[in-house]
């Protein structure tokens, strides 16, 4: 059961603010907000998305720097809450085409609105776009996309790639394009974070692929579609422990540790041929989410020493070598190296030539960062630092730096080789011919090299 | 209720609109369009309607425009509608003769042609919560439940748990619950069935506390019947009613074990759902049906390890937290079943803090023969961590698992390779380790002492950690050459030693030494006794002088004392009992899992601001046994003769009865005082012993007899307080006071075990009170959680005391909230209270 419900700016502001049950004393928004802020100042910890003040529970989740916060006065399933607070920002998110505070401020009565009809006195109602139009009133005013920063998982496919129409991701599910007629398009995003720490050595210590076959839907009449995936996928791990790695040898054998699926996801073909049936509902929804921890061939090999250079100094060498096909490229690369907290400067020496590169020696926490535009597949990068200690290093520098941290993005790239076959569209009439863009992309999560 | 949020708010926001002049300004717009025919005035309208809600939103009090608001609702416009109808929900309860202009169109809304305006305006009426409209509530509500459109006898289901919030005898009266039932197990509407099953919940829970009927009805929502053909229908539910019904069947009773595999097989696909509630809500079903079946209790743990380790990556970061919460239980409860599983639980880069302490404890508790290399070799990875309070953790984490292992020989080399990263934090922690090592396995002091050895004190800084090396310093004086020199370092810097637990060590530590190597150290015992006498700190103080006499007395016996063969510690305490972990079990998929208490702990239904008293009292049982308005009826004859009766009656029946409880009580804390006036002499006091001792036992033995009032601030000795036998106040009466009354004082205290034990119902307790002449009000809980109400008053006078308490057997403690008419009594009225509260139970 709900008491409240409100969204908070990075500021504190109220952005909306519903109350189901009144039975949360005055304030609470506040209370939230200075609790959030100060949780724990002296380690700068963050707060965790649930907690309790003076018998209140306070529930959250951050979507686009806002704050979506439900309380409760009673011991209610918090999952249950942190999800239904993802999914009332994504209907949002559906209507508003953008999510962020400029879109909630323009559109909060249209927000109040859904609010209305998605919890009752404290139940959740719907969060089903589809079944939320019919009693949704009020128009999205629309907000500029293009001015604004890029937000959320379909953001990525908006740089550098011209193959993808940029506004599409962007559209409201009610809004009709300019021309009055609705693009009949759908949209199949097969996104990966993948997680991998390396020894000092450069073994691989922990791989792990999150997977997520995320569907955008605008079209009309809801027709079933059929999505083809590897015929020779293979759910569950053999053997008891989930990490005995098997040589690869096995060639293009895609094997996943688990996987679940949305609600409107048949499976009664997906035995036999791996194929999954569905009529998508409308909005931004997740397929089937996957976990593999299966080695595979990890996109960048990083090496990163560090040796003394004198009785007060460092030097430190970073090297990425990209593996991957010379048609991909990585983009917003950044690379971070705690050094020794005695580090008073850091100079960097890059690489003949380099575009697009820059790098910066963070005093305050103590690490160099080292960020890339691009990285074309198959290209190696090097990065030279030397480093000004205010003391004698302790002799075992290797323990005082490091770990390296690398963050990046790859379109049209997936590590775990899943594949869409085909995307198949019931066919009303002849002429029906919809636009399918299916588009992959990796994001690192975790990708760390120790010294 | 809505955005009525103190206007603090929004002075953070200069863009927000702020200030009375926009209410007015507001106002005056709103009068000019209400009775506008303009053509524009629509749109007019809904412009200066979607101000008043920004500012309703910001903070702003917006209360004053409820009459023009009023005026300017009748409008055909949905979205402006709908606007008015937030504004009014929010709004009607400070206005309630203003809210009864609302309920005209609102009831013709509620006849509308198209069923979204009919749920829009039944929704909206059952949100106004003002008392005097129940009867325009009922009939709207009977005919929604019938309503051929799913959407309006959905909002009506919800609308009846409303009613009862409101008015419970109009809701009940008017057999609501009867027909929420036949609908929840009829209506082919599956979002109507999952509204009706929360409202009759929601009524039944509160209705059971008064009535026995209500009572049996939860108990039929929990039978199979029920169970089964929701469950039947679970895939027609949206996914959050899926949450609902599932937990609904984690409470059900199978008769045999046909059932439970019947529905675990219904269920089994549940686990592949994207939604991580959904899982969480399955795996409770599970869990909890085949508690008693060992073997498939093991299966399922098995069988549910996968999803939810892909819920974990799968989810928000938010979301992932709340599984793993949900893992760590698990994992805490069988550690073995998930041994193989320890790579899941690294932490990764991007993790935050409190998801990796959770990683940590898991790698703690799975960490075996077979996989400890490996964990301790990613924890000491951690151990360089720039996020120093993970790196403690981590180095933690390593010194468990070594006092879980036995063979501890490889982890010992580990954590005295911390002492060699030379950062002070880690250096502390691992200390503390060491010392708890040693104290375990004793067998490894020589590999230890020679690397401890080799630290210098002055590199500590953390009082953990110092406390540590000294009591190693002490303990193993014979094996560390310099221990006596080291020790006598320390003392001479006694001054700049801030910590008490470091020099309460450093006084044992010499004396430990002293007995051991007795030439080297004697100086500095006499330095660090001198230093230890004149502490100002009345541990340390106390400590130093007891080993001082007891040196005095026979050095032989100060070292049996201070220096006995010690016994390896074989097991350390674990800190949460394990009845307290079934308890967060059992609350399996609830905020309890995530704080790692059970729910008792941090909620208490009860608990409600003073905002929503009003509701409590109705809705709480009142007075003792019989019916209100007996009771009522008979207070107020009581109150008749009481104005009849000679003032000498009046005494006779109170005073007298009264002061045998109060008088003893109170005159306990000014005996406190004059034993604490004595205080300066205490010292000279140990010299002499003999006479004064004699009174100290004498203070103490009050103390156990539990006269004493020793938490109380000594106040001026107050006047004797005595409480009129029969004192009256009506319900009515007594909710004013409460609202108008500043609280004068907020306390806990403890009942007796007994007491708490022998609280099996509100009514002894209430027995109880009233032979204090402290009346209850109104009652009401389950265990373990009781409330009441009560009042008292002050004898002879007119002042009165009103309390809440908040009694928890479990805990066996009470919380007061006192408010009183007469402030300056409060406190002696607090302590009388609580000395009858104590007292329950024990006669």
């Amino acid at each position: 059961m709900i008491s409240q419900f409100f969204v908070l700016s990075q500021r504190g502001d109220h952005i909306v603010f519903r109350d189901y049950r009144g039975e949360v004393p005055k304030g609470s928004a506040e209370i939230f907000f200075r609790k959030v802020k100060f949780w724990n100042d002296d380690e700068a910890e963050e707060a965790p998305p649930v907690f309790n003040v003076d018998g209140v529970n306070y529930i959250h989740v951050k979507v686009a720097g806002l704050f979506f916060v439900v309380t409760t006065m009673v011991n209610v399933s918090p999952s249950l809450l942190l999800e239904l607070l993802q999914r009332i920002a994504r209907v949002t998110k559906d209507y508003l085409g953008v999510l962020n505070e400029d879109s909630l401020r323009k559109n909060f009565i249209l927000v109040y609105e859904l609010l209305d009809e998605v919890i009752d006195f404290g139940y959740p109602q719907t969060t089903s776009t589809e079944v939320l139009k019919s009693y949704i009133f009020n128009e999205p005013i629309m907000v500029d996309a293009g001015r604004l920063p890029p937000l959320g998982p379909a953001a990525m496919f908006m740089q550098g790639t011209k193959r993808m129409p940029g506004t599409a991701v962007t559209k409201s599910v009610v809004a009709n394009e300019p021309g009055g007629k609705k693009r009949e398009e759908i949209f199949v995003d097969i996104i990966e974070r993948i997680s991998v720490t390396f020894s000092s050595s450069g073994y691989i210590l922990t791989s792990e692929i999150d997977g997520t076959i995320q569907m955008k839907s605008y079209l009309t009449g809801n027709p079933e579609i059929r999505l083809a995936l590897n015929e020779d996928l293979t759910i569950g791990r053999t053997g008891s422990s989930s990490y005995d790695y098997r040589s690869s040898s096995g060639g293009g054998e895609v094997i996943l540790d688990d996987c679940n699926f949305h609600e409107s996801v048949h499976l009664d073909s997906f035995d036999i041929d791996r194929t999954l049936t569905l009529i998508p509902p409308d909005g931004e929804f997740a397929v089937m989410n996957y976990r593999m921890t299966q080695e595979f061939k990890p996109p960048f090999r990083v090496t990163a020493l560090i040796e003394e250079a004198g009785p007060s100094r460092a030097e430190v060498l970073l090297k990425i070598r990209a593996d991957f096909s010379a048609n991909v490229t990585a983009n917003t690369i950044t690379v971070q190296m705690p050094v020794p907290s005695y580090t008073m400067r850091a100079s960097f020496e890059l690489e003949a030539g380099a575009v697009g590169q820059t790098t910066d020696f963070k005093e305050g926490s103590r690490r160099l960062e080292w960020n890339l535009k691009k990285i074309v597949g198959g290209s190696e990068h090097t990065l030279r630092a030397k480093l000004t200690f205010s003391q004698e290093s302790h002799g075992n520098l290797t323990k005082e730096a490091g770990p390296v941290n690398m963050n990046f993005t790859i379109p049209m790239y997936n590590a775990s080789k899943l594949q869409v076959r085909y995307l198949q569209i019931a066919k009303k009439s002849k002429t029906y011919n919809p636009y399918r863009w299916v588009r992959y992309v990796t994001q690192a999560n975790s990708y760390v090299a120790r010294l | 209720m809505a955005p009525t949020v103190p206007s603090a708010a929004k002075s953070a926001s200069p863009s927000q609109p702020s200030g009375k002049s926009e209410v007015a300004d507001l106002k005056q717009q709103l009068r000019q369009l209400a009775g506008s025919r303009a053509p524009d005035a629509d749109d007019q309208r809904r412009d200066v309607f979607k101000r008043v809600i920004s500012c309703m939103t910001a903070g702003i009090d917006v209360s004053a425009a409820f009459g023009e608001m009023v005026l300017c609702s009748a409008t055909s416009d949905v979205v402006t509608k709908k606007m008015c109808y937030l504004y009014v929900g929010a709004h009607a309860r400070a206005h309630p003769d203003l809210a009864l202009l609302t309920i005209n169109f609102l009831q013709r809304d509620c006849r509308d042609q198209d069923p979204t305006i009919r749920g829009l305006a039944l929704r909206s009426l059952c949100s106004l919560r003002v008392p005097n409209l129940v009867e325009y509530l009922v009939t709207p509500l009977a005919t929604g439940l019938k309503d051929p459109s799913a959407y309006v006898r959905m909002i009506a289901a919800v609308g009846a748990a409303k009613l009862y919030h409101i008015s419970a005898t109009a809701c009940i009266d008017a057999d609501l619950p009867a027909s929420l039932k036949a609908l929840m197990l009829s209506d082919p509407d599956a979002q109507v069935v999952a509204n009706c099953l929360h409202a009759l919940q929601e009524i039944w829970t509160l209705e059971a506390a008064n009535s026995e009927a209500a009572a049996r009805e939860i108990e039929t929502l929990y039978s199979k019947p029920v169970v089964f053909y929701l469950l039947n229908k679970i895939k027609e539910f949206s996914e959050w009613a899926q949450c609902h019904v599932l937990e609904l069947a984690s409470k059900f009773l199978p008769s045999d074990n046909n059932e439970i595999f019947d529905i675990m097989n219904l269920l089994e696909d549940r686990l592949q759902h994207a939604n991580g509630a959904v899982v969480l809500s399955t795996i409770k079903v599970f869990l909890h049906l085949t508690m008693s079946m060992t073997d498939v209790h093991q299966q399922v743990y098995e069988r549910i390890k996968a999803p939810l380790l892909t819920l974990v990556g799968a989810g928000s970061p938010e979301q992932s937290y709340s599984v793993l919460c949900h893992l760590h239980l698990l994992v805490m409860r069988a550690p073995m079943l998930f041994s193989s599983d320890y790579k899941s639980f690294y932490c990764q880069f991007s993790d935050p803090s409190y998801v990796k302490k959770l990683k940590l404890e898991m790698l703690t508790a799975i960490a075996n023969e077979s996989n400890t290399y490996e964990i301790v070799t990613e924890l000491c990875e951690y151990a360089g961590n720039v996020d120093v309070p993970i790196a403690r953790e981590s180095i933690r984490a390593v010194g468990k698992i070594a006092l879980q292992q036995y063979d501890v020989n490889a982890i010992v080399d580990r954590l005295l390779q911390f002492l060699e990263m030379d950062k002070d934090y880690v250096t502390a922690e691992t200390l503390v380790l060491v010392k708890d090592l040693l104290r375990k396995y004793p067998q490894w002091s020589h590999d230890c002492i020679a690397v401890v050895g080799n630290i210098s004190s002055k590199n500590i800084q953390e009082p953990k950690g110092k406390a540590a090396l000294i009591w190693m310093l002490g303990e193993y004086s014979q094996d560390m050459h310099d221990a006596p020199y080291v020790l006598e370092s320390l003392v001479e810097n006694w001054d700049e030693e801030h910590s008490p637990e470091v020099r309460l060590h450093l006084l044992t530590a010499v004396m430990k030494c002293f007995f051991k190597r007795p030439p080297e150290t004697q100086k500095a015992l006499g330095a660090t006794l001198a230093a230890g006498l004149s502490d100002t700190h009345q541990d340390v103080h106390d400590r130093a002088l007891f080993y001082y006499r007891l040196l005095q007395y026979d050095p032989a016996v100060a070292e049996r004392v201070v220096n006995p063969p010690k016994q390896a510690v074989s097991v350390f305490a674990d800190t949460q009992s394990s009845e307290m972990k079934d308890r967060i079990f059992d609350e399996f998929n609830s905020l309890s899992v995530v704080y790692q208490k059970p729910s008792y702990m941090f909620t208490d239904k009860e608990h409600r601001g003073p905002f929503e008293y009003s509701e409590d009292l109705t809705n709480l049982a009142v007075g003792a046994e019989a019916p209100e308005n007996v009771i009522s009826a008979q207070r107020y004859q009581e109150n008749d003769n009481d104005l009849l009766l000679s003032t000498s009656d009046k005494e006779d029946n109170g005073t007298r009865a009264s002061n045998g409880s109060s008088t003893s009580t109170y005159n306990a804390p000014s005996d406190l005082i004059g034993l604490s006036s004595q205080t300066p002499a205490e010292t000279s006091l140990i010299n002499t012993g003999g006479p004064t001792y004699s009174s100290q036992s004498n203070f103490s033995l009050d103390d156990l007899l539990g006269l004493g009032v020793t938490e109380a601030p000594a106040p001026p000795p107050p006047p004797a307080l005595t409480l009129n036998s029969k004192p009256v106040l009506d319900p009515g009466t007594f909710q004013r006071k409460w609202g108008q009354l500043a609280l004068a004082l907020t306390q806990e205290c403890s009942l007796s075990p007994q007491g708490a034990a022998s609280l099996m119902n509100p009514q002894s307790l209430i027995r109880h009170m009233q032979s204090n002449h402290i009346q209850c009000i109104a009652s009401g809980g389950h265990p373990p959680n009781y409330k009441f109400f009560f009042y008292a008053q002050k004898d002879g006078a007119t002042a009165f005391f009103l309390v809440e308490c908040i009694v928890n057997t479990a805990s066996a403690k009470a919380q007061l909230k006192i408010k009183a008419d007469d402030g300056t009594a409060a406190e002696a009225f607090s302590a009388l209270f609580q000395s009858a509260l104590s007292k329950f139970g024990l006669s």
